[in-house]
Order: structure tokens, then sequence, then C-alpha cells
């Protein structure tokens, strides 16, 4: 049946509903959509496919309008229709649902809707028979008189949804609906959706979860570090193969890994330095994700790599290896043999561990502060830049300068605010304040996360040196290429859960891409 | 048209330093303006506001002698500032650093003696950093939001004096007047330039503002507090504890705003009566914010402030200005200081749609 519909919708319409040629867009260095092509055919549910980073926000918040592409032409029916904002979007009859709800809790249903639209019927009770109607329509029961805060996630969920049905949409834009859902709801929700496509309206379905994509959609197009990968049926495809694409199946340079693996005795036999068993902590914020009964350890030389979606609890493990959150029992762990689960992070810093953390602007460094200043952050103390309570800022400049000087940060100097650096530069910095203090052991998150080749060529190649010296190295990471390149064992955490870390050599790139997708190890074999 | 307010790429520094001054040109802009409104003489009011003081010896000290209040707790409030710590309630702290210093003074009023005012001195330090540990526990131990609690112990305190005085402090032979016993020479400040009530509260106050600048731009704990200020996930990143900051900005401040009030009852007024300052505590506030949070600037706010409320004064007697024009003066200024600081950071856009609707 939906091939039928299918063939009919390309007949009448040769030309796609919504076009894209080389779309562009980029935020300072980093290029988040790198010449997008993308073909939407009516009455098609079209899914947008791609790891947390890969790019599919950006290119949907430029066809909603939200975003201005810096290159590239958007088509809507075969002519030029730049969306200069969300409403131009909406009356060409685009509509998006967001993974976040944008709904006022204290007003009823009919009123947030209203709210929402551009034309709302200004008596009331005009809108809230049409809201029944659609709603009954579609198979998406909704009372237009409850108040938000009444109402479970799924049902918000439908009221963005009978907001843009009630606009008559051509094209609907759905950004992971599913990830708040129940199962019982997502029956209900592709239900509508398929539904709606039958009646000719296109649907692009951005989503990581290959098997509702296998289920749902007619075509995928699959985004990677900002690129088009493929373009494939997805019902051709399995899992396995969509993971592929999506992680991507080269080896980019995991030769020093795999040239190492057989030979390096010393790492194997090193000792460890970081030991971590049973370590728990829970979420901070109502909807976060804590860690919990997180066990491993790593030696001296060798490199942990730690996988896995976004949101997964990266975070918090971060958080908790650092000493920012502390665990409740001293031995869950150990720096260099010493119990440091209840040491805050300046006092571990002295028992020899170093943390780079995700975030650049405002956690790893203070964009405000000079250089200079920002070494005194994490290097103030292992380094001798306090005597007595004041500080040795002379010290702190030298140390600046060598490692602008060591990793080719571009600056103006040490005196440089943090935040004028961009981000390559800034984190080549971040990165070079850690490793120059010869830590025992290093986390790192995210390293290369939005920088340049070469800066990621440059801090790359800095940690494998490290490890070479003798250094214990986390990397917490979603770049898969890069964890490959890097580890030589690798874990992937999900749902704040770290599987048992495992050589790097014995494991294929679907194994991880379907650990990090939350199956379970015996699954995987 | 469509309104939108967006942030600079950068914030304007040239443009950050001026707006104190810009601030202060408006506020004399608005003044003339209701000046004109009220049917005084403008350009007479605006002599006898800010040339006048400066016309006598005597009318010098006054400035200064108001300026120092200002000053030493404005740079208390500005540590807390910087660190993201909100203590509003230095009014109350400065009450009840005079309520203790005063305390030592009645206890001791039959006697005399060198040590006499060194101890009251450290009761009044002591008055301020306890009832400023109030919202700082609750801040530190509960998260209990700082602002409404230091704020509302103001009111508190104000009422525990008026108990006092009216009651169990009363001077034995005062005639039933709501005020304490005066006290006597070894509890009083002397006076350090003859024709002038100034005292050892104004180069306390310099000494003061040199200090914190060392303890802000040299050391470690300055760090700390610019660095939570700016940034409160980079300084857990760097080991620096929270609640240590808490703990830290409000006894200084609180230390600081007793020590003023110390220096108010030993100094000018020599005795404990139900309502000790024109509100320095809260007028403090503004000088904070208009020294940049710094204390060099703060010195200089501090005098401006002060030269409000002694011109204020003497515009009410020459020129019949209301009461209510020296605070008006001063909202004024703060008003226009966050409205330029805030155009320093953002810029105002007014746009016509792109889209007519159809």
């Amino acid at each position: 049946m939906r091939t039928d519909t299918d063939s009919i919708a390309r007949d009448v319409a040769a030309v796609p509903l919504l076009e894209t040629h080389g779309l562009v867009k980029r935020f300072g260095a980093l290029v988040a959509n790198d010449h997008i092509d993308l073909a939407v055919r009516p009455g098609e549910i079209h899914a947008l496919l791609g790891e947390n980073g890969a790019g599919k926000s950006t290119l949907v918040k430029m066809l909603y309008g939200l975003l201005q592409p810096d290159a590239g032409q958007i088509l809507w029916q075969g002519d030029p229709a730049p969306a200069a904002e969300p409403r131009a979007a909406r009356q060409r009859g685009i509509g998006m649902v967001f993974q976040h709800f944008s709904l006022f809790e204290a007003m009823t249903v009919a009123e947030n809707v209203a709210l929402g639209l551009d034309d709302a019927p200004r008596d009331a009770r005009v809108l809230a028979k049409r809201i029944r109607d659609v709603s009954a329509a579609y198979g998406l029961p909704l009372d237009p008189a409850r108040y938000v805060h009444d109402l479970s996630v799924g049902e918000r969920q439908r009221i963005e949804i009978v907001r843009c049905l009630l606009q008559a949409p051509r094209l609907l834009i759905m950004d992971e609906p599913t990830s708040v859902l129940t199962p019982q709801e997502v029956d209900r929700l592709f239900a509508t959706l398929r539904q709606l496509a039958a009646e000719g309206c296109a649907i692009l379905y951005i989503s990581h979860k290959l098997e509702e994509i296998r289920s749902l959609c007619d075509r995928a197009t699959i985004l990677r570090g900002g690129r088009v990968v493929a373009a494939c049926d997805p019902q051709a495809e399995t899992a396995r193969s969509l993971a592929a694409l999506m992680v991507g199946s080269e080896f980019r340079t995991a030769e020093r890994r795999a040239a190492d693996a057989g030979g390096d005795a010393g790492a194997d036999a090193g000792a460890p330095r970081l030991e971590v068993a049973g370590l728990s902590l829970a979420a901070e914020a109502a909807h976060g994700v804590g860690i919990a009964d997180v066990s491993f350890a790593v030696a001296a030389g060798e490199i942990l790599g730690i996988a896995g979606v976004a949101g997964n609890g990266q975070g918090e493990l971060l958080a908790a290896l650092a000493g920012e959150r502390l665990s409740d029992t001293a031995a869950s762990l150990r720096i260099n043999g010493e119990p440091a689960g209840r040491l805050g992070p300046s006092r571990r810093r002295r028992l020899g561990l170093g943390i780079v953390p995700e975030e650049r602007n405002g956690h790893g460094a203070v964009p405000e502060l000079s250089l200079a200043d920002n070494v005194l952050l994490t290097a103030r103390d292992r380094l001798g830049m306090v005597a007595r309570g004041f500080l040795d800022r002379p010290a702190a400049r030298r140390y600046a300068e060598k490692v602008i000087a060591a990793f080719d940060v571009r600056c103006k100097g040490p005196e440089a605010p943090a935040g004028s650096l961009s981000g390559g530069n800034l984190q080549k910095f971040i990165i070079g304040r850690e490793i120059l203090q010869e830590p025992d052991v290093l986390v790192v998150a995210q390293p290369t996360w939005g920088i340049d080749a070469a800066a990621v060529a440059t801090v790359q190649q800095a940690l494998l040196d490290l490890a070479a010296r003798g250094c214990a190295v986390v990397v917490i990471s979603q770049d898969l290429d890069e964890l490959l390149a890097l580890s030589d064992r690798i874990a992937v955490i999900h749902g704040g859960r770290l599987s048992a870390p495992r050589p790097t050599v014995s494991l294929t790139v679907d194994e991880i891409g379907l650990l990090m997708g939350g199956a379970s190890v015996a699954a995987v074999h | 048209m469509a309104i939108r307010i967006e942030k600079r790429a950068a914030a304007s520094l040239p443009l950050l330093y001026a707006t104190p001054l810009l601030a202060l040109g408006l506020t004399l802009l608005a003044g003339v303006v209701l000046f004109l409104a009220l049917g005084v003489d403008a350009g007479a009011a605006l002599y006898h506001i800010f040339i006048e003081p400066f016309e006598t010896l005597s009318s010098i000290g006054e400035v200064l002698i108001k300026a120092a209040p200002l000053v030493m707790i404005g740079i208390g409030l500005a540590i807390g500032f910087r660190a993201n710590v909100w203590n509003i309630g230095a009014e109350g702290q400065l009450t009840l650093g005079a309520v203790a210093s005063g305390g030592v003074a009645l206890a001791f009023w039959h006697e005399t003696g060198v040590w006499i005012f060194p101890l009251m001195v450290l009761a009044g330090i002591l008055g301020g950093m306890a009832w400023a540990a109030i919202p700082a526990f609750l801040k530190a131990r509960f998260n209990v939001n700082e602002i409404l609690t230091s704020l509302m112990l103001t009111y508190v305190a104000a009422l525990f004096l008026s108990t006092l005085v009216y009651g169990p402090w009363k001077d034995p032979q005062g005639f039933n007047f709501p005020q304490s016993r005066m006290f006597n020479d070894s509890e009083t400040l002397s006076l350090l330039v003859e024709g002038t009530r100034i005292h050892a509260g104004v180069p306390a106050a310099i000494v003061i503002a040199l200090l914190a600048y060392v303890l802000l731009e040299r050391t470690v704990t300055g760090f700390e507090i610019r660095v939570a200020g700016l940034a409160p996930a980079a300084a857990r990143h760097a080991g620096f504890r929270e609640n240590r900051l808490v703990w830290l900005s409000f006894l200084v401040s609180g230390g600081l705003a007793g020590l003023a009030g110390t220096l108010e009852v030993a100094g000018p007024i020599g005795q404990l009566v139900p309502v000790i300052t024109p509100g320095y505590g809260f007028t403090a506030i503004i000088v904070a914010f208009l020294g940049r949070l710094h204390p060099i600037g703060i010195l200089a706010s501090g005098l401006l402030m002060a030269l409000t409320y002694v011109g204020g004064e003497n515009a009410q007697i020459a020129v019949g200005l209301p009461r209510a024009a020296t605070g008006m003066f001063q909202g004024l200024l703060l008003f226009f200081l966050l409205a330029t600081d805030f155009l320093a950071r953002y810029r105002v856009r007014i746009a016509a749609r792109a889209e007519a609707r159809p």
C-alpha cells in the first residue's frame, strides 16, 4: 500500500517537495553542515539518520528558518525558497515538532495551541472544536480543556503535533520524537505518521534509533560529520549495516594501536594508575542520568576509550572522576593506589590526576580571563604557583608561554583572553596545560570535538605520546573513529552503566554501535 | 515593527568603563528636568548639591565621614558580588555591629582606658559577622536564597535595636528619650582635623580599599572569587569550593558593615539611637556597582554618594528641595548605571518584519 502512494506521489510530483543543494553551515571553525544535498518527496517518510553532532539538527533548523545557511540553496517544489524565519516556513506548509516542547504548563491545551498558531481563531469554541476534529481524525486523543501540567509526555507531544496539523502541513519535521515515549505511545505515533504520509504529507524523521527507522521510513539520508555519507532504503538494510553507515566503517588511523597490540608488553604489564570499583552517582538534575556501579582500571601507558551516545552519563562520569562530585566511599576510586573517592579536585590533582572536560568555555577555561590566569585554574598546586596564599603570576605566564609554544596555540600571547581563541586553539591550550604537568592519569572528554583536522592530529598525537611516557589515559568520546585510533581498550557507556572494557582489536564498529544503542553484550554475541 | 535585544559579540570595553560617567551625566539631566517640573531653580539646586559641599573645610569633612562607611561596606559587598554572593542586608549587619560595640561601651560606661575602644571595634566586627552568618549558613547548608534572608534580617536588626534603646539600654537620665547613655571619651573617636568631624574611619576606609585591592588582585582567594563569579563550573573544576566563598563573602561584608556601624555610633553619634544611618547599608550597594566592584573605583563612588547626602541636605535648606530628592538622585544613578551597562553588553534592534502577513 505504501509503495502505491509513493509511486503515485512520484508520478504526480516528479519535482521533490523540498530539496537542498550544497547547503553549508559553519559555526566558527566547525562545519556543521558540509554541502548537504537532500530531496524529500510528497507522501514520503524520510529518515535523517546520524550520531549526535552529525549535523541533523542544524540541517532541519535551516529548513525551518531558525538558522540561515552560509551557502547553498533550499528549493520548495522546485523554486528557490529560503526560509527567512519560522513564520515563512510555516506559511509554506512546513511544520516542526521539536524534541523539547515549548508549552506553558499553567495553561490549557487549547490555549497552548492558540499561542503557537499564526492565525488562531478568535473564538475559543471554534478552536476547541478544530482541535477535537483533528485529534479524532488522526487518532491523537486530546482534550482541549485540560491543563498541560496534568498531561503525560506523550500527551504533551500530541499538542505539538496537533498544533502543526491544524496548519495543514505539507512537510512535517519531527526531531527525535520517540526519545521520550513509551513503546505503546511510539506505536500510536507511528500509526498517525503513516496516515499523514498516506494523505500526501511528507515527513522528515530525525533519529538515531535504527530499528525505528527500518520499520517506519521509506528513504533514509545518513549524515556523518556534517556530510551526507549515504542515501538508502532503510527497509532493505539491516540495523548493522545502518549502524556501520552511521558511525563510519573505515579505520582511519588505527595503525598505531594495531601495531602496538601485539608487541607492547610494557603497557599491558604497567601498574594500574587509575582504579574505579563500583562507582555510583545519583543524577544531579531531575531528568539527568546517574552512573551506576562503574568499574574499570587503566594501567600506565594504556589508553582506555569510553564510547557512548551523548547524555548517557558521560558528564556524570567525568564529574565523578574529577572530584567535582564526590562518591560515597573513598575506595571507589584510586589514583596511584591512593583512595581518592572522597577527595576534591585539588587533592586529586596532587595525586597525579589531570582532567579535560568536554565544555571548554566556562568549564575547562574561563573565557574572560587571560590564558596565564587560566593556567592557574588547574596547574597552581602541582607547579607551585602559589606561595603563602599569593599568586606567582610570572610563573603562570611562563607556563602559559610554554604551553602555547609546545602546542602551537595560535593566540596573541599569554595575556590574550581565553575567549578570544578559536575552539581548536583553546582545546590545544587546555589539553597542553594538563599534559605538560605530566600527570600520571589523564581523563579527557571529547578531545577533538568541533576542532579542525590539523588540531585533531596535534591533540591525538599528544595523547599518544603522553601514554607512551607512562600516563594512564581515559578518553571519553562520541567519535568512534577517534576511539578506534587511540584506544587500547574500549568500553561503552549506556544509561549510566559501563560495559566491560574489551581490547580494541577484538571489536568491530557495528558491535560498538549496537552497544551504544543499548543492546546488552550478550545480544551482540 | 519588532524590537529585538541581541547580545553584543564582545562587550564594548571603553563603553563599560565610561558607563559610570555616562550614568552620572544622565542622572544630572534627569535631575534638571525634575527640578524644573518642581518649579525649583535647577542651577541653584545643582550648585547646592555638587559644588557647595566643597566650599568649606567642615563640609568637606562631612563628605569624608559619610564616604568612609559607604566605602567600607561597598568593598565588603563588592567581594561577595564578584563571587555571585548577594548580601543585600548590610544595613542590618551594620545595626548589629553598632549594637555589639554599643553594648561594650555601655557595659564600661563608668570606666576609662585605651583597651575599651579596640574591644568595641572587635565586638562591632563580630556583631556584623554574626548577623551575616545567618544567611551564610542558610545558603551554604540549605541553599536558601541569600537575597531574601539577608534583606529580611535587616528589619529584624532594626527592631532589635529599637527594643534595646526603648527598653533595657535606655539612658536612666535621658528624660525617657529612646536613646542610650552618651559614650565616654575612651569610647568615642577623637577628631583628626580641627574644624571638621573627620575621624579615624576615613583613613581606615582607604587602608581597607588597598587591602581589598591586594586580596582581589594578588591572592588565590581573590582569584577564586573572580573565577566563581565568572564561571561557576570552572571554579568547581579548579577545586574551589562554593560554600567557602559564601562564608567568606558574608563574613567579610558583615564584618566591614559591623565596623562601619561601630564607627558611626562611636563617631558622629556617640550613643545608641533607634536609627543609626540614613541607609548606608543599602546605598553601599549602589556604591559597589558604581565603583565597578573595584576597590579603587569604590573609593570614588563612595565619595560621590556621600556628596549626594551632604549636598541633598544643603539643597533642602537652601532651595526647599524635598528630602526625598536625595534618595531619588541615588535611585536615578543606579537606574541609569544598570541601563547603560546593559546597553554596553547588548544592542537593541528595531526591525520591520521580514515578511508582511498576507
